[in-house]
């Protein structure tokens, strides 16, 4: 009974996160554009997309705050607690990793740009060829999102000021985008929002604060956030190099 | 993509993060789960709501944000322009308002900006003013999103924007309180939510497909990139303007000893 009641505020929740596109796209159709929909797209499979929206959402988030949530914070408190570094370090790896391949903007945004990748040119245009792009460059952001996080760890324990890290990751981004192909440059930019996001950002969050209460000397505000800082920095820096290394191996020409 | 196909790929997407943590949790740590069938309900349903959610966005969000696109940027929607003349990229005005009025409306009443805000609001002992830190949050992400859509019409390299952006917010984290750096980095990921994502990607690329001599895969990324930048400017902004105000009313509370000491 609980759970119902539980959903249903998530219900409430999902709606009012959707509210306002929708109230701003008709606004915009209603008063600015007073055009009829064209024939390709009816309303009755919009209004049922955004039921879907709704419900997905729903689901996705009261799921993960009944089982992936309380398992990942006590496994973060379990590791921090059980003192070994290197343990703590794959653990932290792992959770970013994982995480951030379950990320639906993720998910989404990577199909999309391997579709107009693929009629860019740059990647033949099947879809077997689509889809290995998406996976690649998914599983790029996924290993940068954990590297991140290893890093942020490490900060942590020595105490290193995050913003002096941050403007060597955005000097090293600029760097690094001279020498890349200029088509993968938006991607590898954008790749940096879309990681941070539903399930990213909490697991990743509930990580950094636990480690910063558990060392002496840190405070949970000042070192327990910032890791999120980091994983929107690092998959920039990681697509910007799969663009210049091994887009090659994808496109098929060496 | 059928219904049955996306179940299979996203049970393939949420796979990882599940042995990842039973992994962790059996193999390493080895406590028994509490609450085990509550768990296991809550992945199920991880599972269902990611499908439907990405069969709602290919069939909603998507296509409202290149339906948007595309309205906006028509010939017949524009004003009116002499034959053969360049198209201006002030008559793309509507492209503007559109941008920024999705960004800060969906920026503005997101719960974990509400939650983020006043806990920093409590921390700074009353300098920070949550509402306004939400204003400040919204107002980047809208000013970010307005500006990718105005590069996405000018055609301009993605890359000059960002640097610009990268050299502000590294002076004002010189300048700025030190406690609120975080806070103002992290705000730049916390607004970009599974929502606001798909519909900015779309109408990005809904813009840089239907305005002339721009392509998708040049000029169609980078909305959210900037989206998720421009927070931590406003954010760092504020705090500044805050700490500014707090140690003028101090300096006129002290009288002129005060300002000497300083």
């Amino acid at each position: 009974m609980e759970l119902v009641f539980s959903l249903l505020r998530q219900l409430r929740d999902s709606i009012r996160d959707l509210a306002p596109v929708v109230l701003v796209i008709g606004f915009f159709q209603l008063v600015v554009i007073r055009q009829p929909l064209p024939d390709a797209l009816a309303l009755g499979d919009l209004i049922l997309g955004l039921v879907f929206v709704v419900i997905g959402l729903t689901l996705f988030i009261k799921g993960l705050e009944l089982g992936l949530f309380p398992l990942g914070e006590g496994l973060a408190k379990a590791f921090v607690q059980k003192g070994s570094l290197s343990w703590l370090l794959l653990f932290a790896f792992a959770l970013g990793f994982g995480s951030t391949v379950a990320e639906p903007a993720l998910i989404a945004v990577a199909a999309r740009a391997s579709e107009v990748v693929s009629q860019g040119g740059l990647i033949p245009s099947s879809l077997a060829a689509q889809q290995a792009f998406a996976t690649t460059l998914r599983m790029v952001v996924a290993l940068s999102v954990g590297t991140a996080v290893v890093v942020g760890v490490i900060r942590i324990f020595n105490g290193w000021p995050l913003h002096l890290m941050i403007i060597s990751g955005y000097i090293l981004v600029l760097v690094l985008t001279f020498i890349a192909p200029s088509e993968i440059i938006g991607i590898a930019y954008d790749s940096g929002g879309v990681t941070t996001s539903t399930i990213t950002v909490p697991l990743v969050t509930a990580l950094g604060v636990g480690l910063a209460s558990a060392i002496k000397g840190r405070n949970p505000m000042l070192d327990g956030f910032g890791l999120i800082a980091f994983a929107s920095v690092m998959p920039i820096i990681f697509v910007l190099l799969f663009g210049i290394f091994g887009l090659g191996l994808v496109t098929g020409d060496h | 993509m059928g219904l049955a196909e996306i179940f299979w790929n996203t049970l393939r997407d949420i796979l990882p993060i599940i042995a990842i943590i039973f992994g962790f949790q059996y193999l390493v740590i080895r406590k028994k789960i509490k609450h085990l069938l509550q768990v296991l309900t809550g992945f199920f349903m991880v599972w269902v709501g990611l499908s439907f959610f990405l069969v709602g966005l290919e069939n909603a969000l998507f296509p409202m944000g290149e339906l948007m696109a595309t309205q906006l940027t028509d010939g017949a929607f524009l004003p009116a322009m002499a034959e053969g003349a360049q198209r201006h990229w002030s008559d793309y005005y509507w492209v503007y308002f559109f941008a920024f009025t999705i960004g800060a409306s969906t920026t503005i009443a997101e719960p974990s900006l509400i939650a983020v805000s006043i806990k920093a609001g409590e921390i700074s002992g009353g300098t920070i003013d949550p509402l306004m830190l939400r204003i400040s949050v919204a107002l980047g992400m809208a000013f970010g999103i307005t500006l990718g859509a105005w590069r996405i019409v000018m055609g301009w390299p993605l890359q000059w924007f960002v640097l610009g952006a990268y050299i502000l917010v590294i002076v004002q984290t010189l300048r700025s309180p030190r406690a609120i750096i975080p806070l103002a980095f992290d705000s730049g990921g916390v607004t970009t939510s599974t929502i606001t994502v798909p519909i900015i990607a779309a109408l990005g690329l809904g813009l840089a497909s239907t305005i002339p001599g721009r392509s998708p895969l040049m000029d169609g990324f980078g909305m959210i990139a900037l989206a998720c930048l421009f927070p931590i400017i406003t954010v760092m902004g504020y705090a500044q303007l805050a700490q500014w105000r707090a140690n003028r009313q101090r300096s006129e509370v002290n009288g002129t000893s005060a300002v000497s000491e300083e």
